[in-house]
């Protein structure tokens, strides 16, 4: 492998692991709170339709590509916010169980967003050709070999993702808010106890989660695939899950799961350049990002430890 | 008997009901928001699968393969553990399956069927077992390695498919020998050739042994009790971890038999997949509409499959786009969930009711 395929393979890791970094970054939040979020992928979903819906009807406007992209991410996060009250109503105030909920949402968005779309483009099963994001190169940065086609050549969504890690482990671990959010995820009782509001923290933990995975979804279709279809998503929400598993619920850690992910994605595509992997039935290679999960998990990580309180009702009767 | 009642008690069944007819007028009233009629969609949906005999064959055909992944997120679910590597358990059981089915020459059909429908249901647990037994032995989350394992079992399937027994310039496997088929073939004439086969007869059985095994053995109640209480149950003696990797077994047992019966009844051959057929997943909304009860599995199962069957004539004949049946679906899982939102909707029945008793 030449160093130029080398930055090309870290970029190509960028853009895989974009949308999964977001998802699971929103996963966090939710999680954190005490809400098990078992709906990232339907989040996703509706985060991909409402961004290529959002971003087609921006450009049918008049709005150029990338104010129109921005469009479709900003409907996919305000889309994610009112489906992720779904889940909230349900979980928090009906006191449904958290799982059944986040399923229920994974159902409804494969359906409900096949059937909006044929209802907005004439029964086809896919929005129309969006123009979405192109990416950006910093200028005199990019001219560095190998780092600067690796990280400084992107999408927004990507810099954004980056941004927005670090923004929300700041907000979780330095800020008042971030500790009362996960001390409702460890002991509902004790928050309680001293005035914080639990519902109501747990409903923003949901509705974060609700924009952060819009988000996620949207960046596939604005970057990736460029239209939104019912399989644009496609098992992306289960790998954020997993990262967010992975990662242990701390954003930096569900960051490096997500890179991780994205790179095992990446990888598929130039392992296929070497002459030697022609010998290797393309199976196995498509097998080994999850083989290799679940090897990490066994070897090196070990037992991950869930917020104490998550999954599980708060009632201020039983405290 | 009056224990299976008991299981199933009237109020839980009022809600279920509720529920149902909850779901069915949402999704009438999308319908109506895209400017459909309802009652022509739904009508239209009962007499597809009702209708005549060759769409009821195949609708319980479709059935089928539901109330076993549903059993097996209902099995894992009453352990405590959360199965949702059904999709890789069904694929799995089902390669194996194929390979026996196609391998295998010169065998009786009945040693060579069973010894195929044998293989798919210990693959398939063998798959969930591992999980099982890392969650036991290492304390990695099941859901996690759940998913990851759902992805090998499809390139795992694909791989062995291509590898052993492709149908040359196919992309799928050759057919498995005839001694392996479990068609019902005179029923199937009767029928108008719709798929019945033996499979339905063993996931009925399979429902039936859930609850045996469930609430009348020693084990099950071992099982149960590590569902609702690891520190109490290890504290009474029981080997918790044991017991983990046994309820996943079991439970993709009933995954992999899904997945064998799809290939020996019903195909006669297996696929090489693009993507996961969704099966396993179906099975867990199969599961939370029968509350992880094997008996509201059935029931489960049976709307589930009608919905999804009949939606493809609510296409035909109405002109309604079919995914509306999984926006009905998911929202008579999400009333189930949110009991309270249906026992508010129930409440002035109920009331009602009492106070003629009072007069």
């Amino acid at each position: 492998m030449s160093w130029l395929t080398l930055g090309e393979l870290i970029h190509t890791t960028l853009v895989f692991a974009t949308a999964i970094i977001f998802a699971s970054l929103g996963g966090v939040f939710s999680e954190k709170s005490g809400v098990t979020n078992l709906g990232l992928e339907g989040l996703m979903v509706f985060g991909a339709f409402a961004a290529g819906v959002g971003g087609f009807y921006a450009e049918q406007a008049g709005l150029g590509g990338t104010s129109a992209a921005w469009v479709g991410v900003l409907s996919a996060a305000v889309f994610g916010i009112l489906v992720s009250l779904i889940h909230a109503v349900a979980s928090i105030t009906f006191k449904a169980d958290q799982v059944i909920s986040g399923i229920v949402i994974n159902f409804l968005a494969a359906g409900s967003t096949l059937y909006m779309v044929k209802l907005l483009f004439e029964g086809d099963g896919d929005t129309g050709r969006i123009q979405g994001f192109s990416e950006i190169s910093i200028p005199y940065l990019v001219d560095i070999p190998i780092a600067g086609k690796a990280f400084f050549q992107a999408y927004p969504t990507t810099y954004l993702a980056i941004l927005l890690v670090i923004i929300g482990y700041f907000t979780l671990y330095k800020t008042p808010f971030g500790l009362r959010l996960r001390s409702v995820g460890e002991h509902p009782g004790a928050a309680d106890t001293v005035g914080i509001k639990v519902n109501r923290l747990r409903y923003i933990g949901v509705m974060i989660s609700g924009a952060l995975a819009g988000i996620g979804g949207a960046t596939i279709t604005l970057t990736t695939t460029n239209m939104f279809s019912h399989n644009t998503v496609s098992g992306q929400g289960y790998i954020a899950i997993a990262a967010m598993i992975f990662g242990k619920w701390n954003p930096l850690g569900a960051f490096g799961a997500a890179v991780f992910f994205g790179f095992s994605q990446a990888i598929r595509n130039y392992v296929q350049l070497f002459a030697w992997s022609q010998s290797i039935p393309q199976e196995i290679i498509f097998m080994l990002p999850y083989l290799l999960t679940i090897i990490v998990l066994v070897a090196a990580v070990g037992r991950s430890r869930a917020p104490a309180a998550l999954g599980q009702l708060y009632d201020p009767s039983k405290r | 008997m009056a224990n299976l009642l008991k299981i199933f008690t009237k109020d839980s069944f009022v809600l279920a009901l509720v529920s149902i007819i909850l779901g069915l007028l949402l999704g009438a009233v999308v319908m109506l928001i895209g400017g459909y009629d309802p009652i022509v969609a739904y009508s239209a949906l009962f007499s597809r699968v009702y209708g005549d005999s060759y769409n009821f064959g195949e609708a319980i055909r479709e059935m089928t393969p539901l109330i076993l992944t549903g059993l097996a997120f209902a099995f894992a679910a009453r352990a405590g553990l959360f199965n949702i590597g059904g999709e890789g358990q069904f694929l799995v059981g089902m390669t194996a399956a194929s390979i026996v089915g196609i391998k295998l020459h010169g065998l009786p059909a009945i040693i060579h069927a069973p010894l195929a429908v044998i293989a798919g249901a210990v693959f398939g647990g063998l798959w969930a077992a591992i999980a099982g037994y890392l969650k036991a032995k290492r304390g990695v989350n099941e859901v996690i390695t759940c998913i990851m394992m759902n992805w090998i079992g499809l390139y795992l399937a694909n791989l062995v498919i291509n590898q052993f027994a492709l149908l040359e310039g196919e992309n799928r496997s050759v057919d498995i020998q005839p001694s392996a088929s479990i068609s019902i073939e005179w029923l199937s004439q009767m029928m108008g050739n719709a798929r019945v086969h033996w499979g339905t007869v063993i996931a009925l059985l399979a429902a039936v042994f859930f609850y045996i095994f469930m609430w009348k053995t020693k084990q099950g109640y071992e099982l149960r009790a590590v569902g609702f209480n690891q520190d109490a149950s290890r504290y009474a003696g029981m080997n918790v971890n044991r017991n983990i990797v046994k309820a996943m077994f079991i439970s993709g047992v009933f995954a992999g038999l899904a997945g064998a019966f799809e290939v020996l009844g019903v195909f006669h051959y297996q696929s090489v997949m693009a993507g996961s057929p969704g099966t396993g997943f179906d099975g867990i909304a199969v599961a939370l509409i029968g509350m992880n009860n094997p008996f509201g599995v059935l029931l489960g199962s049976v709307l589930f499959g009608t919905l999804t069957y009949g939606s493809a004539g609510m296409s035909f004949s109405a002109d309604v786009p079919p995914e509306i049946i999984r926006v009905v679906i998911g929202s008579i899982i999400f009333f189930i969930a949110a009991q309270g939102i249906v026992r508010w909707v129930v409440k002035p029945l109920y009331s009602k009711r009492k106070k003629e008793k009072v007069l």
